[in-house]
């Protein structure tokens, strides 16, 4: 009775994903690697064993205190710094990954695709025109404050503009996203030229700085209620995993598996605008890691979002921490912004990426 | 039970379906038959709670289908799609996990259910496999095994007397001769092991005539004929049709054999009646 079935057919071999766990440890042993790494590395030497002998008699054990300046470079310069970096490499990441199962399609970033364009060309606006421009100043309103909100509106219109361009008969296929992408891009772009055109220098200087991408100057003050809308979004994002499986299967098995996919496309794309809005608003544009990190981390740990979206998370936040360290240290003492840095690395591996077997696999 | 009173469905100008009322109880298989272009899978669409119908009404156990929420639904029906879906490259023991969370299982639980589920679809050895890389008739069995954990998951968590309802949309389509007949069976012996209630669209009369009990024959979106498999009428076939059918005994005992000839039907049987 039972028919005869190989495991040749023209299926191509058996896939075997590596564990979970350990792969989750040793992406987070990486992090924590490059939190130390940034500690240590910097204008002011403080090695690394001193950091970890002060650690050590922090917690009781025996070691010797750091130097009350080498413990404010530690504090207040390095470590907001670190944290910042850790949590828009966690946003970016997660952020790209959802994105990329709500276009189903593993092209999707949020540079790319202009997202971030939006939010960049909202927070130009809104650094050309001043606080006062908006008749806010009297309120009490800072920039700090106003920019990540109009970051907020500015990445969900672009991503709203192109789901609307884009989809066709529920699916969005690679090319017509990637043409939305390049619409909304320059659409972005003229506006954010014309901000250029119309602002004084010194608005000019901070918006041209802030467009590069990077983490200078990070304080705690002012890096506080950022820092809250990334974590609420990236743990949003990461508490969909479930339903970012189903939702990838297709709007159809989706429904079909008992998911309002509607809906949950919404609250995925707010999510994703809500992270990306706040980590554009303080870091200026960062490209690639919304896309680099879950494609790698996709073929190494297969496609499943609940296991995939922890393991962007940890390679996200190293692979920030990492970058923006190099990015202060290549040139030092010149802060080199991080997002052109990683717009250099980046884009020849997206190129690579689009012409490798496993660019298409993962489709 | 599961029904339609009276189902229109529009689109446009089109009349897809057209005041068709069917029932699927628990127990039976319904073999849905008519040509191409007949309102076969909206029908089925229709019954799964995907699409809803411009005019009459569809109820699951006397409620309004439409009124459950996609999760309800999910616990309850499951539906095979022609062209299952491949989208990103989930393996098929990934994609079972996915479909049989609908309900909070525990890890042996579950594993047991996906197991019994692709053994009953012949699926078992594509375990490992990556779904974009399957053949369409292999695509086809894993979608169906699919469907099976989807319903044994639901089962679980649901009330235990609630009747489940598989609804396959030509699941045959892609399947070699003897793969046809596992399937067909192996939803056979879900209905009688679970209970549930099953329809499903097929092309082949032989395999309708083998495994249905009832069977409804459509033609341009209205029902032409519905009764006992058993009975299905020569003639109306032919007219839904338009060509000649033979129906011979089946050498092994069981059934009939129905084979389209080709031939233009007979003239008195050139009607839709």
């Amino acid at each position: 009775m039972s028919v005869e079935v190989s495991s040749m057919g023209i299926g191509g071999p058996a896939v075997r994903r590596p564990p979970l766990f350990p792969t989750l440890g040793l992406l987070a042993a990486a992090a924590v690697v490059a939190v130390l790494v940034a500690l240590s590395t910097g204008g002011v030497a403080v090695p690394l064993d001193r950091t970890l002998s002060h650690l050590a008699q922090a917690v009781g054990l025996p070691g010797t205190p750091l130097s009350a300046r080498d413990l404010a470079v530690l504090t207040t310069l390095r470590l907001p710094r670190i944290v910042l970096a850790a949590a828009v490499g966690v946003t970016l990441g997660v952020a790209g990954a959802s994105l990329q199962a709500i276009f189903r399609n593993p092209l999707a970033d949020p540079g790319l695709v202009g997202v971030s364009s939006g939010a960049a060309l909202a927070g130009a606006v809104t650094m050309i025109l001043g606080v006062s421009g908006f008749g806010l100043a009297a309120r009490g309103l800072s920039l700090a404050t106003l920019l990540p909100v109009m970051a907020f509106l500015g990445a969900l219109s672009a991503t709203v503009l192109i789901l609307v361009l884009a989809r066709r008969e529920g699916r969005c296929s690679a090319t017509d996203m990637l043409l939305a992408g390049i619409a909304v891009n320059a659409l972005g772009g003229a506006g954010i030229g014309l901000c250029s055109y119309l602002g004084d220098d010194q608005a000019l200087r901070q918006m041209t700085f802030w467009m590069m991408g990077g983490f200078g100057g990070a304080a705690w003050a002012q890096i506080g209620p950022v820092l809250a809308l990334m974590v609420v979004a990236a743990v949003g994002l990461m508490a969909n995993a479930r339903r970012l499986d189903l939702y990838a299967l297709g709007e159809r098995d989706a429904f079909l598996l008992g998911l309002d996919p509607h809906r949950f496309a919404v609250r995925t794309v707010l999510l994703v605008a809500l992270g990306v809005g706040a980590a554009v608003a303080v870091s200026g544009l960062i490209g690639f890691v919304g896309l680099v990190v879950p494609h790698m981390i996709r073929l190494w740990l297969g496609p499943a979002h609940r296991r995939l979206l922890p393991a962007v998370a940890l390679a996200g936040a190293a692979l920030m921490i990492l970058a923006d360290t190099a990015a202060r240290t290549i040139a030092a003492p010149a802060d080199v912004p991080v997002g052109l840095l990683l717009g250099a690395v980046g884009a020849p591996v997206f190129l690579g990426l689009l012409r490798s077997r496993a660019g298409r696999l993962a489709v | 039970m599961l029904h339609t009173e009276q189902v229109s469905v529009t689109a446009g100008r089109a009349r897809l379906i057209d005041g068709v009322s069917v029932a699927l109880a628990p127990g039976r298989m319904l073999a849905i038959l008519g040509p191409n272009g007949a309102g076969k899978s909206t029908l089925l669409s229709v019954l799964s709670g995907e699409r809803a119908p411009t005019a009459g009404r569809v109820r699951l156990d006397g409620q309004d289908l439409h009124a459950l929420p996609a999760h309800h639904l999910a616990r309850r029906r499951a539906l095979v799609t022609q062209h299952p879906s491949a989208g990103f490259a989930f393996s098929v023991d990934e994609v079972m996990d996915i479909a049989t969370e609908i309900a909070p299982l525990g890890a042996a639980e579950r594993r047991r259910l996906i197991a019994d589920s692709l053994r009953a679809a012949d699926a078992e050895g594509l375990r490992s496999r990556l779904l974009p890389q399957l053949s369409g008739g292999e695509r086809q069995r894993v979608a169906f095994a699919r469907a099976l954990a989807q319903l044994a998951a639901g089962q679980r968590r649901g009330t235990r007397t609630a009747t489940p309802y598989l609804l396959l949309d030509e699941p045959t389509a892609s399947l070699d001769p003897a793969h046809q007949h596992h399937l067909l069976r192996a939803a056979r012996a879900w209905v009688g092991s679970r209970g549930g209630g099953c329809a499903v669209i097929l092309h082949d009369m032989t395999l309708a005539a083998r495994y249905c009990d009832d069977g409804l024959l459509l033609a341009g979106g209205r029902m032409v004929w519905t009764g006992a498999m058993a009975d299905l009428p020569v003639p109306a076939l032919e007219g839904v049709f338009g060509t000649r059918f033979a129906r011979l005994p089946s050498p092994d005992g069981d059934g009939w054999i129905y084979a389209a000839t080709g031939h233009p039907p007979l003239d008195n049987t050139d009607n839709n009646s």
